[in-house]
């Protein structure tokens, strides 16, 4: 009778154990999925026999939502972009992290440092082009616009963010004034007469995927594109450009769905994850920057020439504004659908 | 005799109507899984989200004592002193449970800028109510005239407004702008400016795409039908295979293939180009003409079966029948052998048509901007904006018109027929 009860007791701390000792992370899948197995995932494991399981999702919030609303929620961390971040966290869909527990806060980028988010990586969507048809070196998105210098459709993706700051950078707003200008009427009005020109140009590109496939398909002359996807191309034999004037740098995030068990065992993989050693791993397997500034003095130049925030690219680089962002994203979120069905 | 027989007669009606009652409830106990599984993963969840379209009661939740506060209130003048305290505390107790931003968020979509104002007073107070003058203990007029004096706002009627309307859970305004309208915070109703006018032409763009495919399909599939009758049996295995294979291939690798297919770089063009027939590529790919020929292409099926089974049962007889009395062919077919396949093009249309409606994947990847239908903002709303109440709304709406236009052809199709019979009567 002991015997079993003991039996019992110790099978149950066992299987608690166990439970508590796992942790599911979800990222975008593709070569983000590619690069983070064999520098935060497999040492992670290792070294804090925690097991982590991960999978992908497409970057739909719908079923995060379901999944806190009903409070059955088995994803432990998710890999999100800024603006679905800033929506998240302001409709309660995502924890806030206890930054006490992210040892390397001191090293992080300001704007890897959010209420519901940790920074993982920044990515840039730059200016790519075709080579082939494309004559000459376009110098940014004034260059983009003219259609007539460089004929040929022009791919931007199709959210408000991106397209707004880039049609204020092609109509000679400089760089720092752009959040400044598109928060006032004027500028809002400015930024959708600059779209309008451009107009029948443009085919709108939603997944990362598309801009390398609308270049090599010759359905588009230039395009906005993530940089990480281009430089992959251009290694694989695609004749394709990169102008890194005019950029918009973006962190992807980590963010704990609200509800989720084992947040702590969550947060110090999270912590992991943007320490140095990982971070190095992980750029060296996809050209992004890193989200901890003590990683750049350890990275060597070529490494440095593919990152938006190498020192080289930071002049022309436009940080994405998160704060403008969620003020004023609802009200551009729905005129830029409107602009768009017209 | 006479009595053995009525009791033998009404011994055999109850056993008769015993034996029925036995089959009815056999076929109820039957259905009842079905009846079930419907019920919970299909009417429910379905009933439940389009409630979502006009229920929202996550203010009116939150706000409780402020909503106590304003009852009565007539909403001409501003509030009194009662509500400014309720208000201040339910923001401080809002922002402690986590709600306020998403409290914040259902204000917004009435009011621009109401989020950053509750989030900023919130702040304001409870960084102000130390112990000593904690908010609780606060007069009434005092936490009044702090919070105006902290933000102009909290004296302007607009904003008591649409907090007091907030109060009820009925909400009209995601129903409102579906249809490009929106209530003002005094409750006039009034349509939205021409720069955020957007629903009421997505909506009857899909109609239209929806009526284009509905009417190609028909002009291609009825011939094919009737071609496919005329074969004999044995040989109309072929055929009918090849327009059975794209059921047996995935959606995803039927648009894939077009996305090779129609660019500017594509086959159609090549070829195009190398017969001389055009001297620049078309633009097919991410325009409405490649939009039309995906969903033709998928669609084709749903209207060629309907026709053909219709079609199979009607007898070559009548046609010869009508030519031998003296019709001209194209008469025997129109007034005769036409009129016979209208059950089939009736049932072969509604399918398409509905199916094309709700349409998400090839409007997506193969159209551009402007052949966006209304499955793409659906999905927009309910993944990207996070906006279910509006989602819904959107979903009710083409619902609600689809019946509509369903109630409507067919009410059009009695006329028509009545029509015709009385022109050749």
């Amino acid at each position: 009778m002991n015997i079993k009860l003991y039996f019992a007791i110790a099978g149950m701390l066992i299987s608690s154990a166990a439970m508590a000792k796992q942790i599911t992370v979800i990222n975008y899948g593709g070569e983000v999925a590619q690069a983070m197995r064999p520098s935060f995932v497999k040492p992670f494991e290792k070294d804090t026999n925690i097991s982590v399981i991960t999978g992908s999702y497409a970057g739909g919030q719908a079923k995060v939502k379901a999944m806190v609303e009903a409070h059955h929620v088995t994803w432990n961390a998710v890999e999100i972009e800024a603006d679905d971040l800033d929506r998240g966290c302001s409709r309660g869909l995502y924890e806030h992290i206890d930054w006490s527990t992210i040892t390397h806060k001191s090293q992080l980028e300001p704007s890897a440092v959010t209420p519901c988010g940790v920074g993982i990586f920044k990515w840039a969507t730059v200016l790519a082009y075709d080579t082939d048809s494309v004559k000459g070196k376009p110098h940014g998105w004034k260059d983009f616009w003219n259609v007539k210098k460089y004929p040929g459709k022009r791919g931007l993706r199709k959210t408000a963010r991106g397209t707004l700051e880039f049609a204020l950078l092609a109509d000679g707003v400089p760089e720092s004034k752009v959040y400044s200008v598109l928060a006032t009427h004027a500028g809002v009005a400015r930024a959708f007469r600059k779209l309008d020109q451009l107009r029948p140009h443009i085919i709108w590109w939603q997944a990362g995927a598309q801009p390398q496939q609308l270049l090599e398909s010759g359905s588009v002359a230039m395009s906005s594109a993530f940089v990480g996807r281009i430089i992959a191309a251009e290694k694989a034999g695609q004749p394709l450009g990169i102008t890194w004037n005019g950029a918009i740098g973006a962190y992807d995030y980590w963010a704990i769905p609200a509800g989720a068990p084992n947040k702590k065992l969550t947060e110090r993989f999270i912590d992991y994850t943007v320490g140095v050693e990982p971070q190095l791993k992980f750029i060296s397997r996809l050209p992004t920057g890193p989200a901890n500034r003590a990683t750049l003095t350890k990275m060597t130049k070529s490494q440095l020439a593919l990152i938006p925030n190498a020192p080289d690219h930071a002049g022309g680089i436009l940080e994405t504004s998160a704060k403008f962002w969620l003020q004023h994203g609802a009200y551009l979120d729905q005129r830029f659908a409107a602009w768009l069905s017209q | 005799m006479n009595t053995t027989g009525g009791v033998r007669q009404v011994n055999a009606r109850k056993l008769a109507s015993s034996a029925r009652r036995m089959k009815r409830s056999r076929v109820i106990l039957l259905v009842t899984p079905l009846m079930v599984f419907m019920l919970a993963f299909f009417v429910l969840p379905v009933i439940n989200l389009m409630s979502k379209s006009f229920w929202d009661p996550v203010v009116a939740n939150n706000f409780p004592l402020t909503a106590y506060a304003l009852r009565g209130w007539t909403g001409t003048n501003l509030p009194n002193a009662d509500a400014y305290s309720a208000l201040a505390k339910e923001l401080v107790q809002s922002a402690k449970r986590g709600t306020l931003w998403r409290v914040g968020t259902h204000l917004d979509y009435e009011l621009p800028g109401f989020r950053s104002l509750i989030v900023s007073t919130e702040r304001f107070l409870s960084k102000n109510s130390s112990p000593q003058r904690h908010l609780n203990s606060m007069t009434p007029a005092l936490a009044q005239h702090a919070m105006i004096t902290f933000d102009q706002r909290w004296a302007r009627l607009p904003y008591w407004q649409v907090l007091s309307r907030k109060m009820s859970p009925m909400t009209l305004t995601y129903l409102l702008r579906v249809v490009d309208m929106k209530e003002l915070p005094n409750g006039a109703i009034t349509s939205v400016s021409g720069n955020q006018a957007v629903f009421a032409r997505i909506l009857l763009r899909t109609f239209k795409i929806s009526a284009v495919v509905t009417l190609i399909t028909l002009i291609l599939g009825y011939p094919l039908a009737y071609w496919l009758c005329t074969l004999p049996p044995r040989r109309r295995a072929l055929p009918m295979m090849a327009i059975l294979m794209p059921f047996w291939t995935s959606v995803m690798v039927r648009i894939a293939s077009w996305m090779v297919v129609l660019p500017r770089k594509g086959l159609v063009n090549q070829a195009l180009i190398a017969a001389h027939a055009i001297s620049t590529p078309l633009n097919m790919l991410y325009d409405r003409a490649g939009v039309y020929v995906a969903m033709v292409n998928v669609l084709l099926p749903f209207m060629v079966l309907p026709l053909y089974s219709v079609m199979r049962d009607i007898s070559r007889a009548y046609q010869m029948a009508a030519e031998s009395l003296g019709s001209h062919p194209f008469g025997a077919f129109w007034r005769v052998y036409f009129p016979l396949t209208i059950a089939g093009v009736k049932a072969g249309s509604t399918l398409v048509f509905t199916l094309a409606l709700g349409y998400f994947i090839i409007p997506a990847l193969i159209g551009g901007a402007h052949d966006e239908m209304i499955s793409n903002y659906i999905a927009y709303y309910t993944n990207t904006q996070l906006n279910w109440g509006f989602a819904s709304a959107l979903s009710v709406s083409l619902i609600a018109s689809a019946a509509c236009i369903f109630v409507v052809s067919d009410q059009v199709g009695r006329l028509w027929s009545w029509f015709r019979n009385k022109l050749y009567a």
